[in-house]
């Protein structure tokens, strides 16, 4: 086999006079940029692609165009940032890519470095910087926001804001969103069952819950059902008080320092736990806890990039978990009289793609008894929620959304199930904005499992 | 640059939002699935029907731009770079199966429409469209017809040109022109369809085809035969063939494909073989049955170290797979991946396999190499970095070299990707040059002004054949 020449130049020797191509030459993964061979096999598996038709909304053109930029064959002007921000981060280009062309950090660098360039308006850079560095990393203030949440839901703010018309300033998609938020809580997982949950029976094995910001404070019924379902599955479950948030949503956005810094903080909050997994519940932010070793491969400390690698090779959903380690609780359809219950499934894209966990969940609802599991058209493809992409990019989220929602009155469910707090929310809300014509709810596989543990009203687990 | 009276008038015909010329519209349209080749065009455009394609040539006749059709760019050979610049035209808009006429057994469809998508529906009919390029799922039935692509099931089957039976297409000066209709018998003047078949847009534009369809096999079975020895694959290949079995699928691949498909695919393949056939026989029931059996005594007289017939559907996919990914799992090895289709009458599939290895050891090359065996079609596959150029050279060389080999042993330099840019230069080797002369005189006839698809199959220059020493 030839060897690859030593000599050779792996990136252009450019001097960029546009500061944004520099940058982006700088951060693009020159070898990964070359890989893609553009043999075109990612275009039909790309949601932006399959709706405008267009080469440049594609994984290939997308490439393409970096690489075009890292050349100097074009500026990365203002439509070269759009695109950059079109692409949806779902990652379905990857597993079909016959070269293994690492798409999902590309685009990611590629964003990074058109956020150090970005000419934020000060309100924005004053949101950005509350949410990315204010609050998603910080328990203290998420569980205020948290408490806020809950204050205005439940005070009859909300009712207010809602009666004098004054939601109706902000734009239609936002107004929607807020609609269907679920009731938050600043009582998260750790205040309800402390930071250890034996295993029933014999424990197989000690798993660590990433509890993650949004899903404790919004989701935090499903991080408590997540932890009671795999010690009813046999594992014993330790939720360090160290850990923060993912870092997924900054990763995404272009803020890949604080991504760091975060996945820093948390290799070290579960190195200390001693766990052989890591159990997620939300694909968004299972996938990046899963490459965290790429994340701090370039970190100066030898030991935590041992460690990330640690971390990384643990980090496992929670219904792969369960299928592949676990003793599989009976789960029972508690409907299920004379027909049986029709359940769907939405894949999370991050979940599917990237944490390679797309049987089991499917797997655990074909073995409950008095459902029918019916596999919904297209249920890999995007759902257009993808992070924040539904907020900041709401004319491609509402159309695929559409179309999902046409597959998902398909399936004539009774239940539409996903494993992800953004698809979650991006399915109560197709519910809500395009109403199937039979009574349909979407609820997180979780909860949904959970509630149909078969056991007797005494062997229910307990909070504290 | 294009003037902005053209562009207006693009604009007039297609509207604003399918007439583009911003720099991510250029760059987007600037290459297909070729290594190593890229040119921006001036414009892209995406038009509905053939009327808009009519009045876009007419524009494009007037003003004397050049234009390069296409669907997905999948293709290998360059064809659908503009490398002259001009416009591109993207047919995905026009994807519409018109017509399936059961009583003719014949498709109408327009050339945007994905390949894999048309069979899954011809398919769901309880109908069959074989031609199966391995880039199926992306690439377009304009672009198969362009090319004129073939595929697995070439050997029983036939290529995209048996199965095209009636064309709609836009001559170069926005004329109209149909061929052929849904008829098996056609001889009123020369036969316009079969040459527009595999013309790679050098002389009208594709806008409508009609289709042959047959009716499906009723059952089909699935075998791998695996060799230690190169050359017992090689004489099982030619032994079928003279006992008079033609199976519909007879497929190669040696060891360096078998280890990068499988690391791809994860398969389960074994590693130490130095070559594998994946052989597929569809029919009558019980004449499959009889086939399968005499292949693998066949196999066996030829010491294949293992034989599995595949059992059930999955597992015969399964088989499949590994054939289909065998391109774009080469990939992985190096970041550039260069892939040819030299072929050769198939009874020299042996010889030519020794020939590309000898090749590729005298220039020091990586080259793997599967195909399609049963229709002496092969893929030799370098696997390189564009970036080193002194390789490059050598990779080049090779390829010059495995092209004159297989002229040699009456084969061609392309049997299904196409001539484009890549072979151009090595066209004459195979035609002659009164070959060349006729061609030339054809485009001409079709295009006074080489606006379509110019810098494709035919080169400025001709390559110098080398002298060749065999030891």
């Amino acid at each position: 086999m030839g060897e690859a020449n030593a000599n050779i130049l792996k990136k252009p020797n450019i001097q960029h006079t546009n500061p944004l191509a520099q940058t982006l030459l700088n951060k693009l993964d020159y070898d990964q940029l070359t890989n893609c061979m553009r043999c075109g096999f990612c275009l039909p598996a790309c949601p932006t692609f399959r709706e405008t038709g267009m080469e440049p909304e594609s994984p290939r053109g997308r490439i393409a165009l970096m690489k075009a930029v890292a050349d100097g064959l074009m500026d990365p002007d203002q439509a070269f940032q759009d695109q950059m921000n079109h692409c949806l981060g779902c990652r379905a280009c990857e597993p079909v890519c016959p070269a293994d062309v690492k798409y999902g950090q590309l685009i990611e660098q590629a964003r990074d470095a058109i956020e150090d360039h970005a000419q934020h308006s000060a309100p924005v850079k004053g949101l950005r910087k509350l949410m990315f560095k204010g609050v998603f990393p910080r328990r203290g203030s998420l569980k205020l926001l948290g408490g806020s949440l809950a204050f205005y839901q439940k005070s009859g703010l909300r009712k207010l804001a809602r009666g004098t018309g004054i939601m109706r300033l902000f734009p239609e998609h936002l107004r929607e969103m807020e609609s269907i938020l679920p009731d938050a809580t600043s009582r998260g997982v750790i205040e309800r069952l402390g930071t250890f949950y034996p295993a029933k029976g014999k424990p197989i094995a000690r798993v660590a819950l990433f509890r993650g910001c949004i899903m404790d404070v919004m989701f935090a019924d499903t991080n408590v059902h997540t932890v009671q379902l795999l010690s009813e599955a046999g594992f014993e479950v330790v939720i360090p008080e160290a850990q923060v948030c993912c870092g997924a949503l900054h990763a995404h956005s272009g803020e890949m320092e604080e991504a760091r810094s975060l996945a820093r903080l948390n290799v070290g909050a579960f190195k200390e736990a001693g766990v052989d997994y890591i159990a997620s519940n939300a694909g968004g932010c299972g996938a990046l806890l899963s490459e965290y070793d790429h994340l701090l491969h370039g970190d100066a400390d030898e030991g935590m990039r041992e460690d990330a690698k640690w971390f990384a090779h643990r980090v496992i959903d929670v219904s792969r978990l369960i299928v592949e380690h676990g003793r599989v609780p009976r789960f029972a359809e508690k409907h299920a009289a004379d027909a049986e219950t029709a359940v769907t499934y939405q894949d999370s894209c991050h979940l599917r793609n990237v944490m390679k966990s797309g049987s089991a969940p499917r797997e655990l609802l074909r073995g409950i008894e008095g459902a029918s599991f019916v596999e919904m058209k297209e249920a890999d493809r995007c759902c257009g929620s993808a992070g924040i992409y539904n907020v900041t990019q709401p004319e491609m989220a509402g159309q695929l959304l559409e179309h999902k929602m046409e597959h998902a009155a398909d399936t004539q469910a009774r239940y539409l199930l996903t494993s992800n707090p953004g698809c979650l929310l991006q399915m109560k809300l197709g519910i809500e904005k395009h109403k199937p014509p039979f009574r349909m709810e979407a609820m997180h596989i979780v909860d949904y499992l959970y509630e149909r543990l078969a056991l007797s009203p005494e062997n229910k687990p307990q909070e504290k | 640059m294009l003037n902005p009276e053209i562009k207006a008038k693009l604009r007039a015909i297609v509207g604003e939002k399918h007439f583009r010329d911003d720099p991510e519209a250029l760059v987007a349209h600037s290459y297909d699935g070729t290594p190593m080749l890229q040119s921006l065009p001036d414009g892209v455009i995406y038009p509905s029907s053939a009327q808009e394609v009519s009045d876009i040539m007419k524009v494009l006749f007037e003003y004397k731009v050049p234009l390069v059709s296409r669907g997905s760019g999948s293709n290998l050979c360059g064809g659908t770079v503009p490398v002259e610049g001009g416009i591109v035209m993207v047919m995905h808009r026009m994807n519409r199966i018109l017509e399936v006429d059961r009583d003719n057994l014949t498709a109408t469809v327009q050339p945007g429409l994905i390949t894999a998508e048309f069979i899954a529906h011809i398919e769901g009919m309880g109908l069959f469209y074989p031609p199966d390029p391995s880039s199926m799922r992306i690439s377009t039935i304009g672009g198969n017809i362009a090319e004129c692509s073939g595929g697995l099931r070439g050997l029983k089957y036939g290529t995209t040109k048996d199965y095209v039976i009636g064309l709609e297409a836009v001559l170069a000066d926005g004329r109209i022109i149909r061929t052929g209709g849904k008829l098996m018998k056609d001889v009123a003047g020369y036969d316009l369809t079969k040459l527009l078949v595999g013309s790679e847009g050098t002389l009208a534009v594709i806008t409508e085809a009609t289709l042959k369809l047959i009716p499906p096999p009723k059952a089909k079975k699935t075998m791998l035969a695996m060799y230690r020895d190169l050359y017992g694959a090689a004489r099982t290949v030619s032994r079928i063939i003279e006992s008079k079995i033609i199976p519909a699928t007879l497929e190669f691949m040696d060891n360096p494909t078998i280890r990068v498909v499988d690391d791809f695919a994860k398969l389960g393949l074994p590693l130490d073989m130095e070559a594998i056939l994946l052989i597929e026989q569809d029919g009558e029931p019980e004449s499959v049955e009889r086939d399968v059996e005499r292949i693998r005594e066949i196999c066996e007289l030829e010491s294949a170290d293992r034989i599995e017939v595949a059992e059930s559907r999955e597992e015969a996919e399964k088989l499949l797979t590994a054939r289909r990914s065998a391109f774009t799992a080469l990939a992985r090895l190096r970041p550039t991946t260069i892939l040819e289709d030299a072929t050769v009458p198939r009874s020299r599939i042996a010889d030519m396999v020794l020939r590309i290895n000898e090749i590729a050891k005298k220039y020091n090359v990586t080259i793997a190499t599967f195909g399609h065996a049963g229709d002496g079609n092969l893929h030799p596959t370098a696997t390189t970095d564009a970036r080193d150029t002194e390789e490059i050279h050598r990779v080049e060389a090779a390829f010059a070299e495995i092209f004159e080999a297989s002229i040699e042993l009456g084969g061609t330099i392309t049997g299904e990707h196409g001539v484009g840019v890549v072979k151009a230069p090595y066209l004459e080797w195979k035609v002659g040059e009164p070959g060349i002369e006729i061609m030339r005189g054809i485009k001409a006839a079709f295009d006074p002004h080489n606006l379509l698809n110019p810098g494709k199959v035919f080169a400025k220059e001709s390559k110098k054949r080398v002298v060749l020493q065999h030891g």
